[in-house]
Formats: C-alpha cells, structure tokens, sequence
C-alpha cells in the first residue's frame, strides 16, 4: 500500500474503498481490528477508518469533523472547508463529528486526526493547514475518474457542486464516479489546492448544520446520551478539595425507591488537577435522575475542611494590594523593553491606576456529566468535552485498557470556556462505573458545577505611565499580582505568568520603556485554563488605562490610540508573528465611524471605545451607554474584527456577537467569593448572567474582509468588551469603575 | 373474498379494565399515565422516563427547562407531576408539526442563525411561543424580559427571529 497523500508530517491520506460504490476518503487504521467510529461515515465494513469524506453512489456526501464544537461553529465551518475544495453541493452535505480518533502504535496512542480540540480558537487555523487536503484528494480522484470515462484530459475538466464537466458540457455527478474514483492510484505528492478566485463556499454565509435538529429538540448532547442499564450518579462533593469526609450516615438514603448503592471517591495522590477527582465526594446511584437527587438530599454527610478551609477572596485580594504596595517586593519580568526607570526623569505626567478583576466561574451551559460503559477488553463513553485526547488519557490510566479499546464520542458541546479541558467529571465516572459494575450516566448539579470549578483567579493589577513634555507616552508599567491558574499543573514556577499576562499585549512594542511582571500570590482554591485568558483580565486593565492616560491629557481617546499606534507597519512579537499597526488601527476607526466617535465630547449618552489583538487577530469595541439614576443602559455595541480570511461570515457574526454579549455579562454582574475555603455563589441567584435587559438589543459587527491565512475568532470579540463599556460609563458618569463586577461598583460609587 | 373477524367469546363477560392509579397527562398530544413518585419533576419525568431529552436541565433560573404547561411557559424543573393530572405539557419536541413541518419560530431561529452551543435553544423557543401566544406583536420591552440565560450570546439573534415572526416571516 503506498503512504498516501500527506496530510501532515505524520499522517497521510488514503483511499479507504467503502460499501456500495462509495468513496471514503481519510486516514487508514493500522489494524483495523473491532474499532469504534460512526458507521455511516464508514459503512458498516469500514467502521472505524480514520475517514473524512464519503461520497456515496447517489451523489449524497458525508464529512466527518474532528474538533468537538462547543458552541463555536466549528462543525460548520469545518466541513465548508473540505466541501470547498471537493466543489460539492452543500445541499448535499451531511456533517457527523468523528469522535476520538486514537490508534494502537506498539501500545502507545497515535491521534489519528492530529488536532482535536475545540474552543480554543484554533481549530479553524489548524484545519485550513490540512484538512483541505482530504477535500482536494476526493476532487482529483472524481476528476480522474471522469477523464477516463470521457476521454478527456483531467485538466479540462472542471468541477461544480458535486459534478464534473466536460469542456463539451457533458457532466457527471459525483456519485455516479465515486466508484471508480475509489480505485483510481493516489497522487505521489500534495495536490494543488485551489485559488481564492474559485471559493464557492468558503466567505459565503452559511447557518448551523446542526440547526434544525436544535430547534427540535432532536440533537443530543452528552448529558441526553444513555446506555441500557445505566445508573444515574449525582454527588456530594466536599466542600473543600482538600478536605475528608468526617463522618457518613447513608441509611436514608439508601431507603429511597431506586436508589442502588452508594459509593465514595477520593482525589488519587499525586495527580494533577484535572486528571482525577477534584474532591471527595460521595455518590448516590439510582435508577433515575430524581431518585438519585432524594438519595443525595438524604445522606447524613459531615465533612472536614483542610488547609484551604481558611482562604478567603477577600484576604487574598488584600495580598495583592500589598504585594503591589511592597517597595521591596520583586515579580517575574515578563517582558522588559528600554529603561523604564530613567524615563521616568522625563516625566511632565505621570498616571497610576489599580484595577481588580473577580475570580470567575465556567457555568458552561450543560453542567459536568459523563456517561460510560466499560466491557471486557473495552471503554465506551461520551462525553462533553474540549480535548477528547486528554479524557483519553484519565480513562486509560483508570482502566488500563490498551489505546485503542477505548472509545470516546463527543457530540456537540453545551459550552467549554476552558473547563472542559480538565477532565475530573471523566475520572469520577470511570471510577463510578468501575464500583458498580454497570454502566453509570454521571450529572452534576448547577450547585456542584459552580462549587467544584478550576475558577479564573482574580487579580490586582497596577499600572504606571509617564508622559513628556511632547504628550507622548514614553513609559509604561504593568504589575499583575494573582495567584497563577497554571500553579500545580507541571509548569515550571519561572513560566507560571504565562495563564496571568502576555508578552506582547497591548501597548508593548509601542512604548519605549515598557515593562510587564507578575507577582506571585498562592491560593488553595483550585484554578484552570479559563476562555479568553489572560487577554479579558489585562485588556480591561490596560485599555481602561489608556482612556485615563488621555483623561488625564484632557484628549480624545480615540486620537492618543491613534497616536499610540502610528504609522501603519509591522512590530515583531515576542511569541512570533507580527503586530500589524495599520490593521489595528484599521479596526479601531471602523467602530469609531460606525458609532458617530465625533460626537463623543457632546452627546449626552458615554461613548467608549478598546482595541486589542490576540493570535493575529484584531479587535475594537465601540460602546454606547447611557445612565438614568441606577440604571445602566447599553445603547449600542459596535464590533470590528479582521481575521484574515473568513470561512462563514455568518458564523463569525455569531461569534462576534455572542461573544460581545458573554465578556459583557461577565463585566456587568458576575464574581466568585469564598469565604472559609468555600464557593458563595450556589446558582444562577448568586451568579446572575445578564439577560437580555441588561444587554444591548443589537451588535453591529463589521467584519474586514482579507485573504490572509484565518485566525481563530472563538473569544477574539472578548477582550475589548468590558472596557470599551467602563470607558463609555466614564463618559456618561465621569465614574471611572476600575473593578469588576462593573454594576456592583458603578452603584457604590455613584 | 371471505372476511374473518374476531368474535368476541360470547359465553364470558368482559371483565372491566382495571382503573390505572396515576397522574393522567398528554405530553406533546400523548397521552400519559404517570404511576411514579408524584413528588418527581416534571424535568425528569420527560428526560429519564419519556427519553425527551429536548428539555434541558441547566439549573434554577437557567430556562433551559421551560415547557409550556397548558400554554404558559413554566420551568419544569419546578413542577411536580403530582400537579399535572389534566394538563397538557409542549415540549420543544411538540413544537412542529407531525409531517415535520416547523413552526414558524422554529424556522425563524434557523433563518436567524438564533444558535450557539444550542443548549438553551429550547429554552428561547419555548419562552418566545409563551409571549407570541400572549401578545402577537411584541415590543422590545417584551422580549427584555424573556427569562432564558445564554452563554453564547444569542439573544441579539433570538430577539430578530422572535420579531420576524411577529412581522410575518419578515426579518
Ligand atoms: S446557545 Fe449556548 S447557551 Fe445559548
């Protein structure tokens, strides 16, 4: 068998002839032994091959998508990848999501699909560098296949929505070729891919395939799936990860109709958060979901706190203060450009802020669940994931089941943010299911999903400017003191700013003397990976400044940006990639124009404004808000995003919006707090999103059009949100909120 | 051609059917007779024993479990079965109908794009039928108060769709 076309530096494309006349195109399994994976992509003799595109005898066309969505659109926009490039009839389309790809390679996991994450605003990026590829293999073959039926060379045949075409105007649909096309030798190199001037569905809008089973009610979710004879197990977690259980009463319990047994789980020793169980707790399993809960509601559970029963957010807020207040005290240097200290003899102003940012839960929409089943010799679960590898991980290390005897299905995601990317829910039923020697369906409580989070730590930031005598900003200092989320993860202490603060945010490399660094605070209270950080924390802080530095100039803010940023030109980052001042600016005008920025001194509503750029991506909110008494208004929010090429311009307006409106409801309402080591907020009460009230009714998105290679836009709209919004307050209350909640202060300080 | 019918045996009397206990109930048109825990929400009464698992649960205040109860948007989560004797619950899974044509709504939350993750989709439609039901023509104050929580940002969109129905279909 040849190597196939190369997809990437490890895995290569093939042909994997299927059932009745199709063509399946993907990455071939080693041994193809009893392997899981969705039959219809495969047909029921090919389960299990690493397959991308299946093109049937009717002309019918599946594409599989590797990245779990989790809200994203990437199992929109996935596949109009691939589909571009193929030249199918979308109409024709059907997309499935392929679930873990993992094989056997002398008992190590080979990832079949290479990336497999989702959320992180990767996936786009990582699919354009190959997936086009397993598209433009599937076209030449079909091509082929048509040359010779008509005796034409392939180069004058051209392909349109699932035909291919003669110069002479004979045409054959694509499924009356797939088979041929299957048995056609592959290319001996990468094939050619196509040319902008061709996209047909690439850049043209298109709706969530997943939409009409939505609004339905016929898509299933993790927490929908089932097994035959699985027990339902809801948990009382400690309160405090690191505390035990005192004393347990389960009797009552136990006489609940339904409820089976009860079972107790301990974190494993010397496992990383994430990769067990994240606190005690003991499970109730019944037969349904509500026998389970009475069970629950009637333990007899005493628990005893450990060391971080004495933590508090209100004292570590207080250590920051003085962290930062300290004269002695020394961070790490994250980044450090000219000399910070001598600017500062050229001072004609100088400007000094602190801002505080709250710890902030996940509250993904579908709470923590997992379903599992374990057989001999093989683990089947689905579950709500991110990184469908790392679950991976925690079931083989519980089971010690070979790479590929274990299957994990992710169906569409009810959100992610980060916290799906740690995989304790996974453990906890593994270990269920192990105890109870049945399949276990795993569901946690809104109380439990917000009490047993990895939460966004807070932080106390300072920040320092100095100005000269010409108004330009010749120096800027940046302190962050918080207590690192990559703190007990395996980063070396020397990295742990790396979750806190970015080299090249915003405004390095356009101040002289610029220094950033982290000082570092310890917390019990478990942390993790959190959507948008640390852009959301530092942008909020860095372009909150900027309005003040300008205040403080008594200029417009738009104009010291403008300044600030200058001729239009590249600077090169510190983590690659380049800052390209022209198209930030570009977007900064666009949302100034958009919101009548000329008016900013004379209307009677605040207008505020924030740019900001993330992985190549740029960024500007422009925000509208009007204050009556208590009541905070958000008129308009305006959004410009340059992503380079966009793939689903509908898709990005959704993003772009939703996200917009989330980083607001963040900003506007919410914060974690604990007091003797214990989470405060026990739902939606404590922890209130915005609803549409508090938001504005509209978004108006502007998106740049360009041709470069896409960037991720998952959280891209984040950033700017919450400042452009304490800016726009500024204006309309001449109250500069420097700390989050903004409602929360904005009425103390009103 | 010959047509055979059953005959009831008439030398035995038909023995009465015996009256179910329960909670007599139609879910989406069906009719149901619930003889479990009176005390179990109607939440999961849908997910765990109907299998409809259209109506989500997301916690208290979420509306991911709004259903319409006689018409009303209620979140199911917090009522028990033991009040649903007579009544008539909708689901997302009742919204369209049995040729599988949508609803109106339904199709303008798709013409809209009204989804991010989808998880509280079910949740808008069911709150958005309950105030197109009470007021046709909605004013935006309306839709302010539609008790759904989104992570993904959707209410700009659902706000569209929902006015695109109460405009006819036209956005
Ligand atoms: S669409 Fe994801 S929460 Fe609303």
């Amino acid at each position: 068998m040849s190597a196939g076309v190369q997809l990437s530096r490890r895995r290569f494309l093939q042909v994997l002839a299927g059932t009745a006349g199709a063509l399946v195109i993907g990455i071939p399994l080693a041994e193809a032994a009893d392997p899981p994976l969705p039959p219809a992509l495969l047909g029921d003799d090919y389960r299990g091959l690493g397959a991308y595109v299946r093109i049937d005898s009717d002309g019918n066309v599946l594409i599989g998508t590797r990245d779990p969505d989790t809200g994203t659109g990437t199992s929109t926009a996935l596949p109009r990848i691939i589909a571009d490039e193929l030249d199918a009839d979308w109409n024709r389309v059907g997309v499935i999501p392929l679930g873990l790809g993992v094989d056997n390679r002398n008992g190590q996991p080979f990832w079949r699909y290479g990336h497999q994450t989702g959320g992180l605003g990767d996936s786009i990026p990582a699919a354009w560098a190959d997936l086009r590829q397993a598209g433009a293999l599937a076209r030449w073959l079909l091509t082929q296949a048509a040359a010779r039926r008509l005796g034409v060379p392939a180069e004058r045949l051209r392909c349109q929505a699932g035909t291919v075409i003669a110069p002479d105007g004979r045409r054959f649909g694509y499924g009356d070729l797939a088979e041929a096309a299957s048995k056609i030798a592959l290319p001996t190199a990468p094939l050619p891919l196509k040319s902008p001037d061709r996209y047909t569905l690439i850049g043209q809008p298109a709706g969530d395939v997943d939409a009409r089973a939505l609004v339905t009610g016929q898509s299933r979710y993790a927490i929908d799936s089932d097994f035959a004879g699985a027990l339902v197990a809801v948990l009382a977690h400690c309160p405090w990860h690191d505390g035990s259980l005192g004393t347990i009463d389960t009797a009552d319990a136990l006489a609940v109709k339904g409820v089976v047994k009860v079972v107790q789980l301990r974190p494993e020793a010397n496992r990383l958060p994430g990769q067990t169980v994240r606190a005690p707790a003991v499970a109730v399993l019944a037969e349904n979901t509500w026998a389970a809960l009475q069970g629950r509601a009637r333990l007899k559970l005493r628990w005893q706190p450990g060391a971080s029963g004495s933590a508090g957010s209100a004292a570590l807020e207080q250590q920051a203060t003085d962290l930062l207040d300290d004269k002695n005290a020394t961070g790490q240097l994250v980044r450090s450009d000219g000399d910070v200290d001598s600017a500062g003899k050229k001072a004609a102003r100088r400007v000094e802020a602190t801002y505080f940012q709250p710890w902030l839960a996940h509250a993904t929409p579908e709470p923590m669940n997992c379903l599992v089943r374990l057989d001999k010799d093989r683990a089947t679960l689905v579950v709500p994931t991110q990184a469908p590898q790392q679950a991976w991980a925690v079931v083989q290390r519980l089971t010690g089941l070979a790479p590929d005897q274990i299957e994990i299905q992710v169906p569409r995601v009810g959100g992610g943010y980060g916290r799906r990317l740690d995989h304790d829910y996974v453990a906890e039923a593994v270990m269920l299911a192990k105890a109870v020697d049945k399949p276990v369906r795993l569901l946690w409580t809104r109380q439990e999903d917000l009490a047993q989070d990895f939460y966004r730590p807070a932080s106390v930031q300072r920040l320092n400017a100095v100005v000269d005598r010409k108004r330009n900003l010749i120096a800027w200092t940046q302190r962050v003191a918080s207590a690192s989320a990559l703190a007990g993860r395996g980063v070396p202490d020397d990295r742990l700013w790396a979750s806190e603060l970015q080299a090249d945010q915003l405004p390095a490399g356009l101040v002289p003397n610029y220094r950033s660094s982290w000082y570092r605070l310890d917390s019990p209270i478990p942390r993790g990976p959190h959507r948008g950080m640390p852009h959301l924390a530092n942008a909020f802080a860095a372009e909150s400044f900027v309005d003040e530095i300008a205040h403080a100039l008594k200029e417009n803010p738009l104009d010291t940006r403008l300044r600030l940023l200058g001729e239009p030109r590249q600077i090169p980052l510190a983590n690659g990639g380049t800052l390209d001042t022209g198209r930030l600016a570009n977007v900064l005008r666009l949302v100034a124009e958009r919101i009548e920025w000329k008016n900013w001194l004379r209307s009677v509503n605040g207008l505020g404004i924030a740019c900001w750029h993330v992985n190549g991506a740029y960024v500007a909110h422009a925000v509208e808000a009007a204050l009556q008494g208590e009541k905070l208004g958000i008129v308009r929010a305006v959004c410009a995003v340059d992503v380079g090429r966009v793939i689903n311009p509908l898709g990005l307006e959704g993003q772009v919006a939703g996200a917009t409106l989330d980083a607001l409801s963040a900003a506007l309402n919410l914060a974690v707090t604990f007091k003797d080591g214990q989470v405060q907020q026990h739902g939606y009460k404590d922890y209130p999103l915005a609803g549409m009230a508090q938001l504005p009714r509209a978004v108006e998105v502007i998106v740049v059009p360009g041709d470069r290679v896409p960037a991720g836009a998952s959280f891209l709209a984040m950033p700017t949100a919450a400042p452009a919004l304490a800016n726009a307050v500024f204006r309309a209350s001449a109250v500069r909120v420097r700390r989050l909640p903004l409602m929360k202060e904005l009425l103390r300080l009103l | 051609m010959v047509q055979v019918q059953a005959q009831p045996d008439a030398s035995r009397p038909i023995a009465p059917e015996k009256v179910r206990e329960g909670i007599d109930l139609t879910v989406n048109g069906e009719r149901f007779v619930h003889t479990g825990d009176p005390q179990m929400p109607l939440l999961w009464y849908l997910r765990d024993v109907l299998r409809l698992t259209g109506t989500k649960y997301g916690g208290e205040l979420s509306g991911a479990d709004l259903v319409l109860l006689d018409g009303k948007a209620v979140p199911a989560m917090g009522v028990p079965m033991a009040r649903l004797a007579q009544r008539k619950v909708t689901t997302v899974e009742g919204l369209a109908g049995a040729d599988g044509s949508l609803h109106p709504l339904q199709q303008a939350f798709i013409d809209e794009d009204a989804i991010g993750c989808g998880y509280c989709t079910p949740g808008w439609l069911i709150a958005a039928l309950d105030l197109l039901n009470r007021k046709p023509r909605p004013s935006d104050d309306d839709i302010d108060q539609l008790p759904v929580l989104c992570r993904c940002g959707c209410h700009t969109r659902v706000r569209r769709a929902i006015r695109r129905v109460a405009n006819g279909g036209q956005s």
